[in-house]
């Protein structure tokens, strides 16, 4: 097991009138190269919990355990862990603070006690994992586009080649395209590194497309974890925790309601597409 | 209401100093369109494609580099009617945390219209008048950092509409919210213009939002390539995805099943025309006993 929750519970403003249990008694279990979705409307703590899987917060109770070892545990390097598991904040372009790409993607690998040179050559090996022209190293962050500025800034975190590449909102404010290229560069760091992928998204659409396991998370606690599918087929109780399916899961269900035989656990276009076609066979 | 004419923007960037040759970027490159009062316009883009800079010009936050932008018959190069442009036209950024400055609701809502020099019983009663178009009254005395994304894009939208404009133009307002709050913004900008005859110019990149709109122009490169009702636009599929751009999921999956073969009349907007479409052609196909559903399609003009 790579990272295991136990029991985690958080709290904040203890013993005050605005005491709130942020999380309640979570327990996951994830392993080594899994592409985790995790979903959840803006306050259902999907954010406190992924700054828990790298020791940004330290539970009020229950253990954090990374590859066995509880990382609040006496002696143990909490920085050690931040290179294992990277994060991606939301906007995280608004984090480059150097004066050139270069220089910032150096940074983490810098920190990791890394030479100059070894730090250098991780940072290009970074960027060109994420798509970022050769000829941006120099430029300041200030001169890129936002597309560009988020690759760099997602190099900064690949920099350190961590084993969990956690992504909160990686696709925020792009345009189509824009989502696509992260996705897939998200999609080839899974494939054919085996990173550990945690992608936190409202899209229910790039969720059903990419992760194979979908966390749902509401009120602080893990609502469904299971395979897309079996979470979109949840679509009523979704929908009672201001989430929803994908929008073919309602032509679906829809179909299936007039009789039509359409597998309605279809949750993308190519699965929809195949099933609705198949009712036509004979 | 708002109409340009050959519009041009180049952004000028001098490297160093002055002396140097300097950078331009053509970022809005000969847009001519023609809003009239009362609808609801959507533009869509690529990052970079120059709909923020074009809505810039809505208002006279820019003025274009060749040909007119006129705003209610006003020229925006006028500088004396300046602030009757602004009045008339007001704009809802993406950032909800830049555009709101007052430290309770009421406030911040009131600060247009104060600006305007309106006096302080009209000021009064225009707040509450917004508060309550945009649902927010319970949350009046409220301080802004308490509420959500969703509420305080609503707050910025209560702010324009205290100044009673004839025309609201939203930058992508949606593009850092959450689900709801997309939801709940759309609900607010689509109630403003049916309910309450504001013209809407809506610009974003979430194809969905746009499916209720009068119009969509698609820009791509500083121009306008494409425009027209929603099912006309989005029935190029093709085209919209060479502009960096999509479609909504139910088009794409009617659209790649019609490549199939199944009888898909015209464009597919919403999940419930696929379904009757597709119970439609299933009966048919079955024998044509059952009773076959209507399925409307706006007329295509």
């Amino acid at each position: 097991m790579l990272l295991k929750l136990e029991n985690v519970t958080y709290q904040y403003n203890i013993g005050t009138p605005g005491e709130v249990t942020a999380l309640e008694n979570i327990c996951l279990d994830i392993d080594r190269g899994e592409y985790i979705g995790l979903i959840g409307h803006t306050g259902s703590g999907k954010s406190t919990l992924i700054q828990h899987l790298n020791g940004l917060i330290r539970p009020t109770s229950g253990r954090v355990l990374f590859e066995g070892e509880d990382i609040w545990g006496e002696g143990y390097s909490r920085q050690q862990l931040r290179f294992h598991v990277g994060l991606v904040f939301q906007y995280p372009e608004h984090q480059l603070f150097e004066t050139d790409v270069i220089t910032d993607v150096c940074f983490g690998p810098k920190n990791m006690g890394l030479s100059a040179e070894e730090a250098k050559e991780r940072a290009a090996a970074a960027l060109r994992a994420a798509g970022a022209e050769e000829d941006i190293y120099e430029k300041s962050p200030f001169e890129l586009s936002g597309g560009q500025k988020r690759r760099v800034a997602i190099a900064g975190v690949l920099a350190m080649e961590p084993d969990v590449l956690i992504l909160d909102e990686p696709t925020a404010g792009l345009d189509p395209r824009g989502r696509k290229e992260i996705l897939t560069l998200i999609d080839d760091l899974h494939a054919s590194r085996g990173m550990t992928i945690i992608l936190v998204s409202h899209s229910m659409e790039d969720v059903a497309d990419h992760a194979g396991r979908l966390i749902v998370m509401n009120k602080g606690k893990t609502a469904f974890d299971a395979v897309p599918k079996e979470v979109f087929a949840h679509y009523k109780e979704l929908e009672a925790m201001q989430l929803s399916a994908p929008q073919v899961t309602y032509v679906m269900h829809a179909l299936k309601e007039r009789g039509l035989p359409v597998d309605i656990n279809a949750s993308t276009v190519a699965e929809a597409k195949e099933s609705i076609l198949k009712c036509y066979e004979r | 209401m708002i109409k340009t004419e050959n519009v041009h923007y180049d952004y000028i960037r001098y490297e160093n100093d002055e002396s140097s040759e300097p950078k331009i970027t053509h970022a809005v490159t000969g847009v001519d369109l023609d809003v009239k009062k009362g609808q609801f316009i959507a533009i869509l883009g690529a990052n970079g494609s120059g709909k923020s800079t074009l809505a810039k010009h809505f208002n006279a936050l820019l003025v274009p580099t060749e040909g007119t932008v006129y705003v209610g018959g006003m020229d925006t190069k006028d500088e004396e009617r300046l602030w009757d442009i602004r009045q008339s036209a007001g704009m809802v950024f993406q950032n909800p945390d830049n555009q709101i400055i007052a430290s309770v609701v009421e406030e911040d809502v009131g600060f247009g219209p104060e600006n305007l020099g309106v006096p302080t019983d009209e000021i009064w009663k225009r707040v509450d008048e917004a508060l309550t178009i945009t649902g927010l009254t319970a949350w009046r005395e409220f301080s802004p950092n308490r509420l959500s994304g969703g509420q305080k894009q609503r707050v910025a939208i209560a702010g324009i509409m205290a100044m009673r404009p004839e025309c609201i133009v939203l930058d992508e307002p949606t593009a850092m919210l959450d689900p709801v709050g997309r939801t709940e913004v759309l609900e607010a900008v689509s109630d403003l213009n049916k309910n309450y005859g504001v013209t809407v110019i809506l610009i974003t990149h979430h194809m969905e939002e746009t499916v209720g709109a009068d119009r969509i122009f698609l820009m791509e490169k500083g121009k306008i390539v494409l425009s027209g009702t929603p099912r006309e636009v989005f029935s190029h599929v093709e085209e919209l995805a060479a502009a960096g751009l999509d479609v909504p999921q139910v088009t794409r999956l009617a659209y790649e099943l019609k490549r199939e073969g199944l009888d898909i009349p015209g464009t597919v907007l919403t999940a419930d025309e696929l379904v009757s479409c597709l119970y439609n052609d299933w009966s048919r196909q079955k024998g044509g006993a059952q009773p076959s559903d209507e399925v409307q399609h706006a007329p295509e003009t």
